[in-house]
């Protein structure tokens, strides 16, 4: 019995952690006022960008380093993901353009760019078959051996590669940055009032862009984290899913706070897979839990309106654009 | 007293003298925005074009660049892809006018600026609720009433599903953003979870149902499978342009879009305004999910939607929420999901190029939008026109 809880937390967490990278990116993107639902395709984006940085890697070199290994998938997936959360944020930003539907057309671009790549990129080197960079993919899930030593906690808590860590890292991080910062507290009061934040002398572009593109890249991580560790170096198409779309799900049930994306995510991770894990069930029932995610985070949706209580709600600008001589 | 006081410092101050001059060396900025009060309709649509056209430049150098095919061949094997047969252009009115359907469903929310990104899980649900009429009472009844009963079946489920979302956006402020976001998932995961149950099989995919008797499908005119849907789509669309532009509805909307306190000092019920369009705005995304299963799919599936859902808010919103405008957006986008798509099939490329040229001509005519509602000032210019 324990064994078995055990394994249904490893999995849990293991499907949570690309979530809480999604999550935490888009609550650093939210509170500086900005919707990013371009979130699902920067997700794409970086997974594909560390498969293509790290294709590359292997293509061209004889005798693949580890360290190189971990670090030029992570350094391109930071960038791909840099680079798309800056065309929102450019367009958002500097050009005013509406929120939502830059979003949407940001997350069929990066879906776009993901499967478009992850398809073809083989074919440029006039190779066929699938992406697979088992290679990598074995660095990216390396644990510390003693973990298996460890029996059920050491699967529990020392059974990940080091990017699930850094996700719990990351938002810890950000949490911290937020509540006890004074940057942080600027940040926030762009997200509520840009206008009497940029009255108090706070600069609210830079804020802003600082926000969006960090938050992008800490997304694009989550698609990085799949990619490389979670199907060990391959690429299917779509097989990110909608992911990126729960993500920010999360955001909301995590009312906004990083911290709480944290166990947020490990909760909708064990959601998502204990359909498949528990034995036993219709293919119908499995489909029904799988909704649940859902659900439940419309009713802390609407909970959280109904009670109104201020410390749970977004920010207060969000979806709204700030052009300082507006009335 | 104060004068004294005033003088007093003065002596202090005078090394200060040059201040006026140190006024005159701050630099103004290199340029800075002023909202523009209007734009000519011609200008604002020579700004669109000349975007849409940058944006056809970047694609074509990109296939340029991943084919080798010269960029002007790109484009005519993009026409290719839409024209050249006349079943491929069927096909592409046939979608053109599904996205314009749905299109036309989120404009009355839009322009109320009610964010209403649940499209897709209310024309998903609308095709499952008529899906299953067609299941369960198929081979039962005649074909007008099963068609008249799936109608029915499709709207009202859509009007639910928008509905929902709306009454607490009224009553209790709850973002509709992310509440239709999540709807759709949820209507997804019914679809995923009645399909299980209809093929126990496990395959996961429902067949063209009642293939041999017809039952239930929409009739064929003028010959052709497609046209009936066409037509709907167009009298809808009128019938849109009306509602918005000519009704007291779409006055009050209109209102409520610009200013919800405005809207309350003349007397409009808000509440009752939101809950009316969103119900209204499922309502014709209902009639798209029926469309798609009663006229063309003949079957249910997650992706009878296809994403049009989302790419339907781009439609609108490129077109500033004119109905008329909204069938050229439409078929732009179409055009090109299906020209991309020809070229990628001719060189072996993932059909996936499609959404990457759609995603470049989004950016850019996003991105023009700036130009119309906003002016850059130049130092100088700024300068002369202070004179």
């Amino acid at each position: 019995m324990l064994a078995v809880l055990a394994s249904f937390l490893h999995s849990s967490i293991v499907q949570g952690i690309p979530l809480l990278f999604g999550a935490t990116g888009e609550i650093l993107t939210e509170k500086s006022g900005h919707l990013n639902l371009g979130i699902p395709g920067i997700m794409y984006v970086g997974g594909i960008s560390g498969i293509v940085g790290g294709y590359l890697y292997e293509h061209f070199c004889e005798r693949p380093v580890a360290l190189l290994c971990i670090l030029i998938p992570l350094v391109c997936s930071l960038l791909g993901s840099g680079l798309m959360a800056l065309i929102y944020c450019f367009l958002t930003v500097t050009l005013r353009a509406n929120q939502n539907v830059t979003g949407l057309a940001l997350t069929t671009f990066g879906t776009g760019i993901g499967n478009f790549l992850g398809g073809s990129l083989l074919s440029f080197f006039g190779e066929s078959g699938s992406i697979s960079l088992l290679t990598i993919g074995k660095w990216y899930k390396a644990y510390p051996v003693f973990a298996d030593k460890l029996g059920v906690f050491g699967e529990i808590f020392c059974s990940y590669g080091f990017l699930a860590y850094l996700a719990v890292i990351v938002a810890l991080l950000v949490h911290y940055f937020l509540n006890k910062t004074r940057a942080g507290l600027n940040l926030r009061s762009v997200g509520e009032n840009p206008a009497t934040a940029d009255a108090a002398g706070i600069n609210v572009t830079r804020y802003k862009y600082w926000s969006t593109v960090i938050g992008g890249m800490i997304a694009g991580l989550g698609g990085l984290y799949f990619v490389m560790d979670y199907t060990g170096g391959t690429w299917t198409n779509n097989g990110f899913g909608d992911r990126g779309w729960l993500a920010i799900a999360i955001v909301i049930f995590a009312l906004w706070k990083p911290a709480r994306a944290i166990w947020c995510s490990f909760v909708f991770g064990g959601l998502y897979i204990c359909a498949v894990l528990i034995p036993g069930l219709s293919s119908a029932a499995k489909e029904v839990i799988k909704m649940a995610p859902y659900l439940v985070t419309i009713v802390v949706l609407v909970l959280s309106s109904v009670h109104n209580r201020r410390e749970n709600q977004p920010p207060a600008s969000l979806g709204l654009n700030y052009f300082r001589e507006d009335r | 007293m104060s004068d004294l006081n005033n003088k007093a410092p003065a002596p202090e101050k005078l090394p200060a003298s040059p201040a006026p001059e140190a006024e005159k060396k701050v630099r103004e900025p290199l340029f800075h925005i002023v909202k523009r009060a209007g734009i000519p309709r011609l200008k604002a649509w020579g700004i669109r074009v000349v975007a849409i056209l940058l944006a056809l430049l970047l694609n074509a150098l990109i296939i340029h660049w991943l084919t080798g095919l010269d960029p002007l061949a790109v484009y005519k094997s993009m026409f290719d892809g839409s024209f050249s047969t006349s079943r491929k252009f069927w096909v592409l009115l046939q979608n053109t006018a599904m996205l314009l359907c749905i299109a036309l469903a989120v404009t009355p929310c839009y322009k109320m600026r009610f964010w209403n990104l649940g499209a897709e899980g209310q024309v998903l649900i609308g095709a499952l609720s008529s899906g299953a009429l067609m299941f369960y009472v198929g081979d039962k009844l005649p074909s007008g009433v099963l068609i008249a009963l799936m109608l029915g079946a499709a709207l009202l489920s859509g009007i639910l599903w928008a509905g929902f979302p709306a009454l607490f956006k009224a009553r209790f402020g709850t973002n509709e953003t992310l509440f239709t976001l999540m709807m759709n998932y949820v209507a997804i995961q019914l679809v995923n979870t009645m399909i299980a149950i209809w093929v126990p099989s496990g395959s996961g995919v429902l067949g063209i149902m009642n293939s041999r008797t017809n039952n239930g499908w929409l009739p064929t005119v003028f010959g052709q499978k497609y046209a009936l849907n066409i037509i709907i789509v167009s009298l809808l669309t009128v019938f849109m342009f009306i509602y918005l532009k000519y009704s007291k509805h779409g006055y009050e909307i209109a209102v409520v879009g610009e200013s919800e306190n405005t809207a309350r000092y003349i007397g409009i019920n808000v509440r009752k305004v939101v809950i009316r369009t969103a119900a209204l705005s499922g309502c014709i995304a209902g009639l798209a999910g029926f469309l798609l299963m009663a006229g063309s799919a003949h079957t249910v599936s997650n992706t009878i939607a296809g994403g049009n859902g989302f790419t339907a808010v781009l439609v609108s919103w490129l077109a500033k929420f004119n109905p008329f405008v909204m069938i050229l957006t439409s078929l732009l986008i179409e055009f090109l999901q299906k020209g991309a798509g020809e070229i990628a099939q001719a060189f072996r490329l993932s059909s996936d190029i499609a959404d990457i040229a759609t995603g470049i001509i989004l950016f850019f005519i996003i991105g023009c939008e700036f130009f119309l509602n906003y002016r850059i000032m130049f130092r100088h210019k700024a300068q002369k026109e202070g004179k």
